[in-house]
């Protein structure tokens, strides 16, 4: 049985989405870049400061 | 219109026929209203730099979140206007009424960053400052958008209030806690919404009587709500000089408020006085334009006084008055 080829995007579709993807990879990394950098100010000097 | 928008607002609810969205990662930071953003930004750092001891990478991530919360607000406000916003020529171009976005887009992008920035300003900083940020999405996305706007010529006086938290939410994020200081920055911009506000709506009252949105021009006429422009800006002049008063801001900041001050007054009766064709619309648009810069200007000398002390600024001043007076002559 010959199976239908789904959801074509037109062109202008693709790129929409394209730019959709793009900006939500960006804002994702660059949550993850803050949560770090806000991380390692909160805990300042004490990161060193454990029993070894 | 071209072959592209045609396949945009085919289906008139903004989504392709394949089922996906049809908006740019441009259409929706179009819906988070970048400019009330950057005012937010603006206003909150204000708040922030009057605290002492601000940790710069935390006041940076603080206000990140600040900024999409406001943005947050600014979307689901698009998502419950977007029927009136697309009988006005002013917001017609949005991306719901446009047919990029579509309503449930909207909202779910909304929810979305509005628990995300309050979760977050909550994990960075402390809950009274998230508390404030919450409370203010809430009160200009129910408060404002779902009741007051449609319901009452006051709509924006006490919908003013949702613009006028983020300087306290700034202060918050780095204190815990609010401060008188606070509430007098908060005034300014609550008391200088309806001046604002009223001198578009004047110039705009076809758009808001198409749409059904009670106005003060729509519901009382033009005249009373020069009367209004006026008593407000009699109240928010006084009012902007209290920084000055109570000692947290200083003489750059009296001086940029006195002469600013004056000019608001002289537009406010300009206003009120000219009353027919041109020369009221002229009135009407100027006092908008100039009521930008005012807050503006206040909020930018307050700003550098913060962060490099009154004296410099003073001395700054000084400098620039003697480098004008001496080109002058």
């Amino acid at each position: 049985m010959e199976q239908k080829p789904g959801i074509v995007l037109t062109e202008e579709e693709a790129k929409r989405r394209r730019s959709r993807s793009v900006a939500l990879g960006l804002v994702l990394g660059g949550l993850v870049l803050l949560f770090f950098i806000v991380t390692v100010a909160k805990l300042g000097g004490n990161v060193l400061n454990r029993p070894m | 219109m071209s072959a592209v928008s045609d396949s945009i607002v085919q289906d008139s609810i903004g989504q392709s026929q394949s089922g996906l969205s049809n908006g740019t990662a441009g259409d929706f930071f179009a819906l988070l209203k970048p400019r009330v953003m950057s005012l937010v930004v603006f206003t909150a750092l204000v708040g922030m730099m009057l605290a002492p001891h601000v940790n710069p990478v935390i006041g940076f991530a603080a206000l990140l979140a600040i900024a999409v919360g406001a943005g947050a607000s600014g979307c689901l406000n698009m998502w419950y206007d977007a029927d009136i916003d697309a009988l006005m020529r002013r917001t017609v171009k949005r991306p719901i009424p446009a047919g990029k976005v579509t309503r449930d887009e909207a909202l779910g992008f909304g929810l979305t960053l509005s628990i995300g920035s309050v979760v977050t300003l909550g994990l960075i900083t402390n809950w009274v400052a998230a508390g404030l940020l919450a409370f203010t999405i809430f009160f200009y996305v129910v408060i404002y958008s779902m009741w007051l706007k449609r319901a009452t010529a006051q709509n924006i006086v006490i919908g003013g209030a949702a613009g006028a938290f983020p300087p306290m939410i700034g202060y918050a994020a780095v204190t815990g806690t609010v401060s008188i200081e606070t509430v007098v920055l908060f005034a300014i911009i609550f008391l200088w919404t309806p001046p604002h506000f009223w001198a578009l709506a004047l110039v705009k009252s076809d758009d808001y009587r198409r749409a059904g949105i009670p106005m003060l021009p729509v519901v009382a006429g033009d005249d009373h709500t020069r009367l209004q422009i006026l008593i407000y800006t009699l109240i928010v002049v006084p009012v902007a000089m209290l920084p000055y008063a109570m000692g947290f801001a200083g003489l750059p900041y009296a001086v940029t408020a006195s002469v600013t001050g004056v000019m608001m007054l002289v537009l406010a009766w300009r206003i009120f006085t000219r009353r027919e064709g041109e020369a009221a619309r002229k009135a009407a648009f100027g006092m908008f334009g100039f009521s930008i810069l005012y807050l503006f200007l206040l909020y930018a000398v307050l700003l550098a006084e913060f962060m490099v002390g009154h004296d410099r600024v003073a001395a700054l001043g000084a400098f620039a008055a003697r480098f004008l007076t001496g080109a002058a002559s």
